[in-house]
């Protein structure tokens, strides 16, 4: 948009980007802090402070925690979670949404309907929890995957995004002796590669960061993910790690909470910027057209 | 194009000459479009559909080993319970208050943000900004109230010496009942405040630029586009989220809220779904909490279907 560089413009642009700057800075600063004093020396953060950079560079949490089963085992059951989960969520959803776009699909409008009012209404966390329990999942990692095989709202986008696809495409590979399903991966699925790439984020990060399922599902600590581990540690201020008491280690607590967190966060602080370009794309894709 | 659909499948070919209905013809022609929707189907009925189903319980004195059908009938005796505590009112309160004070200090602010954001006049400088703001967004609920708890504890949290070094005293904003409302809307608007935006920045970047120029040659300065073009652009984005928002009103934010309950701040941290766990998973009351949670769902709808039904009254799409 273009202004007039009157006074009163510069002073609300100067202030402006003043703002916007400060905020960017609060969504930043407190992960750099805890970067920072995970990797600094125990020394050091035990004087207290705010810390942006380590001073004096240590990997003694680091050692620390990989000097225990529990964590490491822990992070092995959130990738495992995260990579499985994840590619469950993507096939189911795009072998329900390539149908559901077809609009000579007879039948169509009352599949639709049925997932619709499941974002309305929903049978509530017990009949939810005794479904799974009946199902034979408790304390399996498969009460981490399944019941959260396909997010209606990601359907509904994924499906929007086929339609428009133009139809020509998707005639042509028919003429060429493809049946539906090779339409759907030959065709439709390489054509849709930045939704796909968008909603895999999302439903990877929604595996990473699952916290609440695990403690409702979950009751052996052998198969805890990486979330209710560091709930223990930090917020519980839980000091034992598994086997190993964190005080006895002469260590500080805090470098130990703050590497945990680093962990927590880390496969999401690696993929975010590759995937950045797309997601904003994604999220507008279904929001608007919705 | 139909012939084509099917290659080399000769029974079906075979049959579908002798069939005349169109109903079965297309049944047929779409029968791997069915076979890929099955699992989907499947999914959505057992994992939303039986559960809804489920609720029945919330009508019985289920017992696991009687099953559904086993279960005695006792109409409302959970409901009648539950409305009759004096828990019900704490919950009530606690439930209302957080979600309106999430929608008057929370809900404008990525309106706001995004306004600021569409006001920059340099895309870099906007997409630097923007990458910054949604960070927040991709952690998790433990991570964002593991940050606050080692950032707001007296014993040595960052802000905590600050304050101290600014004005000699500590605040425990973590374990003062009367911290705890703020401490949730701060942690919420930290996390989404920046993710909020994309959807309106979707909105502006729709706005025909020459409505402004033609406002520009017409007198008005920034301030009578923002609230004559701009505003209005987003409207219906705001009406729609707006609903939306309403529909989950109960929905406080579960874990985030689970996660920041202890012992101190119960009082005014309990809300419908955190009772719904610890009444039902750790004191195995399925039927009772079952009611409560159906109670949850059913305002939740109504709230859902009275807004719509407002939105579309006041002229603008609705949600469905």
């Amino acid at each position: 948009m273009p202004y007039d560089k009157t006074w009163g413009n510069r002073i609300f642009d100067a202030f402006n980007i003043t703002v916007l700057s400060v905020i960017a800075l609060l969504c930043v600063l407190p992960f750099i802090y805890i970067l920072a004093v995970s990797f600094t020396a125990p020394h050091i953060v035990a004087q207290g402070g705010f810390i942006l950079y380590p001073k004096e560079f240590s990997l003694a949490a680091y050692k620390y925690i990989f000097s225990t089963n529990t964590l490491v085992r822990s992070l092995g059951v959130s990738i495992y979670v995260t990579v499985v989960g994840t590619l469950i969520n993507l096939v189911l959803t795009s072998l329900l949404a390539y149908p559901l776009s077809r609009k000579t699909l007879r039948g169509r409008q009352l599949i639709l309907m049925g997932v619709l009012f499941t974002m309305l209404f929903n049978g509530g966390l017990i009949p939810t929890y005794y479904v799974v329990k009946s199902l034979g999942m408790i304390d399996t990692l498969w009460s981490l995957m399944i019941p959260t095989a396909i997010s209606a709202f990601n359907l509904i986008v994924l499906k929007n995004f086929f339609q428009n696809i133009p139809e020509g495409l998707e005639d042509s590979a028919k003429i060429d002796g493809c049946n539906d399903v090779g339409v759907l991966f030959r065709i439709v699925l390489p054509l849709s590669l930045p939704a796909i790439a968008t909603f895999a984020l999302f439903y990877a990060v929604d595996h990473w960061n699952k916290y609440f399922s695990a403690i409702m599902y979950i009751n052996d600590n052998e198969k805890w993910p990486v979330q209710v581990l560091l709930r223990e540690i930090v917020i519980n201020a839980n000091s034992r790690v598994g086997d190993t008491n964190i005080e006895e280690m002469n260590i500080q607590p805090l470098t130990i909470k703050m590497a945990v967190i680093v962990f927590a966060t880390l496969p999401i602080m690696v993929v975010y910027p590759f995937l950045q370009k797309h997601f904003a794309k994604g999220v507008m894709l279904g929001s608007v057209k919705g | 194009m139909q012939t084509n659909a099917d290659s080399g499948f000769r029974p079906v070919e075979a049959a579908r000459r002798r069939i005349r209905s169109p109903i079965i013809r297309d049944f047929l022609r779409d029968r791997w479009l069915y076979l890929m929707a099955l699992p989907g189907i499947l999914f959505f009925l057992i994992f939303k559909y039986v559960p809804m189903y489920g609720v029945i319980m919330a009508f019985q004195d289920f017992k696991p080993h009687l099953g559904f059908s086993g279960s005695p009938w006792v109409g409302f005796k959970h409901f009648e319970r539950f409305f009759g505590e004096d828990q019900f009112w704490m919950l009530f309160r606690n439930t209302f208050l957080l979600a309106i004070y999430n929608l008057i200090f929370f809900f404008p602010l990525p309106i706001i943000l995004a306004l600021m954001l569409n006001e920059l006049r340099s895309e870099r400088f906007k997409r630097f900004i923007q990458t910054f703001v949604y960070i927040p967004h991709f952690v998790s609920w433990v991570v964002v109230v593991g940050i606050f708890y080692i950032l707001f504890t007296t014993e040595g949290g960052a802000v905590n010496e600050l304050l101290f070094k600014l004005t000699g005293e500590k605040i425990p904003f973590l374990l003062e009942p009367e911290w705890f409302r703020t401490m949730i809307v701060t942690q919420s608007i930290w996390k989404e405040v920046g993710w909020g935006t994309i959807i309106f920045l979707a909105a502006l970047a729709g706005v025909d630029l020459q409505l402004y120029e033609a406002a520009r040659i017409d007198g008005a300065g920034r301030w009578r586009q923002l609230w004559h073009i701009t505003l209005p652009a987003i409207r219906s984005t705001i009406v729609i989220l707006l609903i939306l928002r309403l529909g989950n009103f109960l929905d406080s934010g579960f874990e985030h809220i689970f996660l920041m309950l202890t012992a101190t701040n119960r009082e005014v941290g309990e809300v419908f779904d955190t009772y719904v766990y610890v009444k039902g998973l750790t004191q195995a009351q399925f039927s009772y909490s079952a009611a409560v949670g159906l109670f949850k769902s059913v305002v939740g709808l109504v709230l859902v279907v009275v807004a719509n039904w407002l939105a579309k009254r006041f002229g603008e799409e609705g949600v469905y």
